[in-house]
Formats: structure tokens, sequence, C-alpha cells
């Protein structure tokens, strides 16, 4: 008892001393606070802090790695089952296509204290979103496989070809490198990233009108094959998590992987060796291009639309609490890159790092990309089976990618 | 001969309303109406959207880009709420029937191969293939062996007989979902069957998630093991009907086994076995779990995959698209089965 008491003098002290500049605000009285979020360790702490900060106030989360299917529909509803939505750059799309999610420039001037101007998603000169971390994906190598062949960490996606056939002639592994290639989004998430590598458009400029059928497409196509030649054969089923394994097991010394993955793989469960090994490094270029081969992606909160005003005002109060907190920045420095004033990247921030000084770009937030990625992910799966040329498989995506749109009245 | 339920002979009309009544007004409240919606639903498509171009601004910097118009789109919605009227317009698109492509193909391809090739690249005709596929080797063979399970169960010896049923009926009590995970773990290339498989072809590469045709098989193989429980227990129903004394007068006689099987039990239990081909055909057109257990969306999708890809896997949810399929797969169903439909329609004319 003494010692809670002792905490709570503490803590006061704490926030007598820097409380007003440092921490959101925090007393909140009354509303409910319903939070729906993607499943991976930096978003359970960021939540975490929001309840910190609760007040009395109702709260209540759903993390799960379903969230995408959920969304839409939960937020829909009036009142919406949720008050807010941990969103990215694809994300949110959906939510302001359907416009689901209220504009924030009065409780960002209000309670929004500490939160950096870079952390602001504006659209349309509107606050609709708050940024916290940023992901991307990049190279993962097995430093002591590349030592011992003498190869050097490689920094293209050609690169990365000829080191893989080089430990596969070795005989050290059969199948050295690893993508998620789970056919459906991750898939197209590869052509996404491969295809910006390659310098590629996929709308004609201004327009809804697809783009991707030319000689860069093919050229993507041609890489993705290599590397799926150069995996695994089951790779059509591997998601993010089944190819984590896969580099646990030892059997793959190069991989591309999300940069919030990074902690689950440096941690104490598993080969200690394997995992002393791991190394990071930035995402890898493409034909000679000089952005990489990669997306940037952020991740932020939105609120709901259709939920009261005082709800919306509660939820961001806890909210903005963990999005403008310097001491979770400095106790999960490992979990994630911070947006968020006072991060200090560690050994395990540089794949995001190194992207954004490559000058990466952001996934494209266009209200018909949603379209174009689900086309992707089922219609150039024939194209890796070898079952159809690469020409066939983009006139493919393209198709599918109309009636989809026309349907959804893009077109 | 045949079973005949004689509650149904002998009810009269009037007690059978009531009866049924209950389970009628379920039906049309939690079946009929849902069907007429999606009925509906399939006959829209959304409003054309309304563009604008506005300064977009994140952590990475700012770009110029296009946003939907809410002022002018929220308008057009609460007027026209159901969407914009299509008519038939997503069922022919080339996401669907794809009337259009098809008659292009036609034209433009030169052997009747290359056409089949590009038809059944098209997804619904890609999804038409597997579904039925699946239906015309899982429903025989899950008739087949529920039959000989019965059969064989139905000669062991009383004190043996509950567990020996229990174990049979053990696939059917596992969901789907759980059955085809824990098979999809064991086909791994480093799983119990997918490594002893290799051991056994002397082939490292092999890999039975990775080529189309064995992912097709896989899931036959377990549609199969899924399905033939519920037959079984059907038909070892069934089997206990089966009256002892022309079996006993055919052992007599000196029929053997395959005559007394032929001639007497067959006949008797063929209504039962009709029932069963109907519901097994129904369960197998609409297959879906073990597509999603398997991971297998790249080899092979089904109708109720694509319902299912349509409303979940897009971030824009196609609800038009989902609608058209699910009444083109209520149709195919209703085709499957009206030549048995017929059929059991005029054994029951000529029965009266």
């Amino acid at each position: 008892m003494r010692e809670t008491n002792m905490k709570k003098i503490l803590i006061s002290l704490l926030f007598l001393l820097f409380g007003t500049s440092v921490y959101a605000d925090c007393n909140i009285k009354s509303g409910s606070i319903n939070i729906l979020a993607n499943d991976f360790p930096a978003l359970r702490t960021f939540v975490e802090t929001a309840k910190g900060c609760k007040g009395s106030a109702d709260f209540k989360v759903t993390h799960s790695s379903e969230h995408n299917k959920i969304a839409v529909p939960a937020l829909t509803a009036n009142p919406s089952e949720f008050s807010a939505r941990i969103a990215a750059n694809s994300s949110i799309v959906p939510l302001m296509n359907q416009d689901l999610i209220r504009p924030l420039d009065d409780l960002v001037k209000k309670y929004g204290k500490g939160i950096q101007d870079s952390q602001l998603i504006t659209i349309d000169g509107k606050i609709m979103a708050v940024a916290f971390m940023a992901n991307t994906q990049h190279l993962y190598y097995r430093e002591d496989v590349l030592k011992e062949l003498g190869i050097a960490i490689p920094k293209t996606y050609e690169e990365v070809v000829a080191a893989s056939e080089k430990i596969r002639a070795s005989g050290k592994m059969q199948y050295p490198y690893a993508a998620a290639y789970k056919a459906g989004w991750n898939l197209a998430e590869e052509f996404v990233n491969m295809y910006i590598g390659h310098g590629g458009e996929f709308f004609k400029a201004g327009t809804a009108q697809p783009s991707i059928n030319n000689a860069k497409g093919v050229a993507t196509l041609n890489m993705l094959k290599k590397l799926a030649g150069l995996s695994n054969p089951d790779y059509l089923t591997h998601d993010s998590e089944a190819i984590k394994v896969e580099w646990e097991s030892g059997n793959v010394a190069l991989m591309t992987l999300w940069a919030s993955r990074s902690g689950t793989l440096l941690d104490d469960d598993g080969d200690a060796k394997i995992t002393a090994a791991t190394k990071l490094t930035g995402p890898a270029t493409v034909a000679g291009g000089n952005i990489p081969a990669a997306t940037l992606w952020w991740d932020g909160f939105t609120l709901a639309k259709n939920r009261s005003d005082a709800d919306a005002e509660a939820t961001f109060r806890a909210l903005a609490h963990a999005a403008a907190n310097k001491k979770m920045v400095a106790d999960a420095a490992d979990q994630a890159v911070w947006l968020i004033e006072g991060f200090k990247p560690g050994p395990k921030s540089i794949g995001v790092i190194e992207a954004v000084k490559m000058k990466a770009k952001p996934y494209p937030m266009l209200p018909q990309m949603g379209l174009m990625h689900g086309a992707l992910g089922s219609e150039i799966v024939e194209f890796l089976q070898g079952k159809e040329s690469a020409e066939q498989a983009l006139k493919d995506v393209e198709a599918a990618y109309m009636s989809k749109a026309k349907e959804q009245g893009f077109l | 001969m045949g079973i005949k339920s004689p509650l149904i002979t002998l009810m009269p009309n009037k007690t059978f309303f009531w009866f049924f009544l209950p389970t009628g007004l379920a039906m049309i409240l939690f079946i009929g109406l849902p069907i007429i919606s999606t009925g509906i639903q399939s006959f829209y498509a959304q409003h054309d959207q309304v563009v604008k171009e506005v300064k977009k601004c994140d952590p990475f910097g700012c770009t110029v880009s296009i946003v939907v118009d809410q002022e002018k789109t929220s308008k057009i919605r609460e007027e026209k709420p159901l969407g914009k009227f299509n008519g038939f317009g997503t069922y022919v698109d080339r996401n669907h029937l794809a009337i259009e492509e098809i008659g292009k193909f036609w034209n433009e391809t030169n052997s009747f191969g290359e056409f089949v090739d590009q038809v059944t690249n098209l997804p619904f005709y890609k999804a038409l293939i597997f579904t039925l596929t699946y239906c015309l080797f899982v429903t025989p063979n899950v008739l087949l062996l529920g039959f000989i399970i019965a059969l064989s169960l139905n000669a062991v010896t009383r004190r043996i007989r509950g567990p020996l049923i229990f174990g049979t009926i053990l696939p059917m009590i596992v969901t789907p979902l759980v059955g085809s995970l824990v098979l999809f773990w064991m086909i791994d290339a480093e799983g119990i069957i997918g490594a002893n498989l290799q051991m056994l072809m002397d082939d490292p590469y092999l890999s039975l998630k990775s080529s189309k045709t064995l992912t097709w098989i896989t899931i036959i193989i377990y549609g199969i093991w899924h399905h033939s429980p519920f037959a079984f227990v059907v038909f070892y129903a069934a089997l206990q009907t089966v009256p002892q004394e022309p079996v006993e007068a055919a052992i007599i006689d000196g029929a053997s086994r395959w005559q007394r099987v032929r001639h007497i039990v067959l006949p008797h239990i063929y209504p039962v076995v009709t029932f069963v081909a109907l519901i097994s055909l129904m369960d197998n057109f609409r297959v879906f779990e073990p597509i999603i257990g398997f991971s297998a969306e790249g080899s092979a999708q089904s109708l109720s995959w694509l319902i299912y890809d349509n409303l979940v896997n897009e971030e824009v949810i196609l609800f038009g698209s989902a609608a058209a399929t699910s009444m083109m797969t209520i149709v195919g169903i209703a085709i499957l089965l009206a030549p048995v439909l017929i059929r059991t329609w005029k054994e029951f004319r000529t029965a009266r």
C-alpha cells in the first residue's frame, strides 16, 4: 500500500516536472473507448500505453490480424462498434472512400500537445489520422553464411539472386531465399514493391485506368519468378509468419520481411546461433533503379465518424497520450520505428531508416488501389506456376481490375 | 419396397401444415428473405465515384493525389442507397460469366484447345471447373466408401462395434477447418506425410502444395475423408432395417455375399442412397473450408471461395459481385440436383 502511494507521488512529481509539455492531458472523466487494431507487438504496446491514460472511461480493444475484414462493416454501423481504428496507408483508403472517419483538427488543437507536425496525415487540408510508427519490407541476411561463402551483403535484387544461387550451389541450403509470396494480399504486395522499384506506375496519370501491362510489369514478374525459384516450393502458401518460421529453423539465408517483425526474429526464443547471425540491411533496389523495391508504410490512428463526440474526445485523448509518449518510445525502442519525438533508432530500425534515406516511395494512397491489389493477388499466380506468360498474366490483372473498378464506379 | 416414413403417409394435410409451419416460417425468415435480398443486391453496382485532386501529406512527404469527393457522393448515395441499377451487368462481366470475352476468344483463337485454355483462365470458369471436379470425384467415392464401411461394421461382432463407430465418425466431428489444417501440416515438405513421400518417391523437390494437380488431389482426398462418415451413419442406420428373412432365404439358396448385397440390401436401401447423394452433392458444390485450411487459393478456387474473396479479400467489399456469384451457385446446385429430384418425383408419382 505504501509502495503504491510512493509510486503515485513519484508519478505526480514527474507529471509536475514534465507533464504539461511531454504528456497529453490524461484527465478523462467519461466516454467509452473501443479500438480496432492489427496484431503485432508494437501496436500492443501502443494500445497498452493509451490504456494507461483511460481515466474513468470505458476501455476496450480488439487486436486481430483480420482487422481489414472487420473495419469497414464495423465502422459503417451507426453508432459504430469501434471509436478508433489503427490504420495504415492502405487501410485508411476504404475508410476515406466510405466517409467513415472524422477530421481531427479540433481535437489535435485541443489535446494534441506533444504530437509532432510530421505525424499528422492531412488530406485536403484536414487532419485525418495521427501516425506513430513507420514500417517497410527490407532485407534480412545470415551473416555467418554470407561470410563463409565470401558473399557481399546484397544491395540489389540481382545480387540477391546471385547470392542465393551461390548458396544453393554450395549445398548449404536448398532454398536460400524467402519472402511472403502467399497468393492473395501478400503476393500482390511483393509485386507492388518490385514494380515501384522498376519505376512503374499503376494507373494512367490522373485516371483509374490501369497501366501495368508494360515492359516494367514484365520485368517485375520475371524477377519475382526468379526469386520464387530460389524459395521453398511451397512459397504460394507462405505468409510473413511462415517465412519467419523458415528463417528460425535455419533453412533460409536471405529474406525480405517486414521491419515490424524484426523484434520477434531477434528475441531470445529459438536457436541462439541463428539469432546472433541474423542481420538487417536496407531494402534492395532492382534493375539499376535508385529507389528501393519497397514501399513505406505508416501506422496511425483514425477516429470513427459514426460515434458520439464525447467518445471521440475520450478516445483521442487516450491515443494522443500514447502518440506523444517519450517513455513508451524509450522503453519499446526495439519494437518499431516510432515517428514520435524522442525516438532513438536502434539496430532493429536499420531497415526503415535506410529505406527512408534511399527515398523509398510510400504505398500509393489511391481510392482504387485496393482493387488493383486484389486483382494482382490472384491473377499473377498462374505465371509463377509457369502456366501462362507474363504478358497474359498482366492482361488478366488489368481485365480483372477493370471489372471490379466498373462495379465500384471508378470507371 | 423401400423405406417409407409412416408419419408422412398417414398424416392428413392439415396436420402436416401445422406441423411444418414453425419450420416453414423460420426457413422463410432465415433462408428465403436473405436469398431475395442477395438477388436484389446482385442487380446493383456502386454509383459512379466522384473524385477530386487534393494534397495529401504523411510522414514521408506531400503529394497531389485523388480522393473520393464525399460531399457529392454522399448526396447520390442518400438518394439511391442501393446503388446504380446494373441489371445483369455484374453477371456477364469478365469476373463472372464473361459473355463478351468468350465471344472474343471464340473469334480470335485458332484451335478449340486454345479456346478452352482461354475460357478456363477466367476466374468464374476456373472456380466452376474445380467445384465440379471436386463434386464429381468426392460424391461417388463418399457413397461407395460410406457403404463399404457400413457393410463391414455391420458384420463385426457387436461388442467392438461401439468404439469402431465412434472412430469412424470422428472425421465428421472434427471441425472442417481444423481437420484440413492438421492434414496441411502433415503434408508439409517437413511434415510426416510430406517427408515420407519425398523419401518414398526419392524426389527431394516433391511438394504436395506447390503442384496444382497434387493440391487438387489432396483436397479431394480430404473431402472424401471428411464426408464419408455422414454417408456411413445413414447407410448403417438403413442396414438395420434390412429384413432378415429374404437374406436367410438367399443364403439357403446359395447366394454369395456380393449377390445378397446386390439383390437384397441395395434395392432395400436405395431411397436412402438417393438422399445421401443429394445432400452430398449439395455440400460438395459449396466446398470452401479446405481451400482456406490448405492455403490453396493459388491452385484451387471454388465458387464459394470466390464469394468469400469478394467479401473479405479486397479492401473494398464487392457486394454486387458476391451476390451474383451466390445466385449462380444456387442455380448451379439446382441444375446439379435436377436429375435426381426429377427421378425421385417420378418414383413418388408412380408409387402413389
